[in-house]
């Protein structure tokens, strides 16, 4: 390996540069998100399933609010594009550029999992609990586990945005928040499966 | 160095994740308009539109939500300029992904089918 390629791996952040050319991190996330997409198969799948097998109600047509999750479908959206940007401010090495995008990305996760939360109680006030019907039981299972997902992120971008308040975040560890950015986007592309599978066909007959 | 080349093409500009962003609010847009004009407020008031667009319903809105994933997937997680084993690493995982959706679903109608008459659920 060259100077240029050590040079390299010790400026992203630590990491050791494989083979392939790219930080072994890089390629773990990646394993890991692909271990994902079958996990959440699993969840849409069983959620398919159940789609109109419940005897008793309440019905997605009983308790889904388009608006809601509208809502939050954009702003889901809005923060993989703020995070994108965060990261081309952290590889530009343009503090003010990454402090900004990155606080913004992780109030867009606050909103998510509260908008989810919101929603959640909700329903359950509706009479809608875990084990009322299939419906409700594969609902909660699916949407809870991607919840729990967005809440982990904005915890993970939080501590980035920690550390870049701390300066501890400069250009040559940028590799970081990529790392947890391709975590975040792959937590909005589940998303965008789940909102018209779940909540758009659903309602629809 | 070459391998470090094939790493560092190049990532897309802040003008193209701008657009990017415009592009994907559009098509959420239009996923919640084809819900309303099949199904909900616009329903009424566009009834030959959704008499048109409702047998299409799913196909139309599984073929929105792909391509949002395909623009996000590309160009946010930068997989149109990465080395084309995370591409390959990913796309991979998603056809297992399908096929356990798929089997699933299919195993599941034969079992219903052969085993539990209607409303035995």
């Amino acid at each position: 390996m060259t100077t240029a390629a050590i040079d390299h791996g010790h400026d992203a952040g630590h990491g050791h540069h494989t083979s392939l050319g790219i930080d072994n991190r890089k390629l773990a996330i990646w394993a890991f998100i692909g271990s994902e997409c079958l996990f959440f198969a699993t969840l849409i799948s069983t959620f398919l399933i159940y789609r109109g097998q419940s005897v008793s109600g309440p019905t997605p047509k009983d308790i889904f609010e388009v608006p809601l999750v509208t809502a939050g479908t954009a702003v889901l959206l809005f923060s993989s594009f703020f995070v994108v940007m965060a990261l081309n401010g952290a590889q530009e090495g343009n503090r003010k550029k990454l402090l900004t995008w990155l606080s913004l990305t992780v109030l867009c996760g606050c909103f998510f999992a509260g908008m989810q939360v919101y929603e959640f109680s909700h329903f359950n006030h509706l009479g809608l609990g875990y084990s009322t019907n299939l419906f409700s039981a594969s609902f909660y299972t699916l949407t809870g586990f991607h919840g729990a997902h967005v809440t982990l992120g904005t915890l993970w971008l939080a501590t980035l945005l920690k550390d870049a308040i701390k300066g501890d975040l400069p250009q040559g560890k940028a590799l970081n928040l990529e790392i947890a950015a391709l975590y975040w986007h792959f937590v909005d592309v589940v998303w965008i499966i789940i909102f018209p599978v779940v909540y758009l066909m659903s309602l629809g007959n | 160095m070459a391998e470090h080349a094939t790493h560092a093409e190049g990532h897309a500009t802040a003008g193209k994740y701008v657009q990017i962003a415009v592009i994907l609010f559009v098509l959420t847009a239009l996923e919640v308009l084809l819900y309303e004009v099949c199904y909900g407020h616009l329903s009424h008031s566009m009834a030959g539109l959704a008499g048109t667009l409702e047998p299409w319903f799913v196909e139309v809105l599984m073929g929105l939500s792909l391509l949002k994933f395909w623009f996000v997937a590309m160009f946010y997680m930068h997989l149109k300029f990465d080395i084309k084993l995370l591409s390959g690493m990913f796309g991979f995982s998603l056809v297992i992904a399908a096929v356990v959706i798929l089997a699933l679903i299919a195993l599941f109608i034969y079992n219903r089918s052969l085993w539990w008459p209607s409303g035995m659920w």
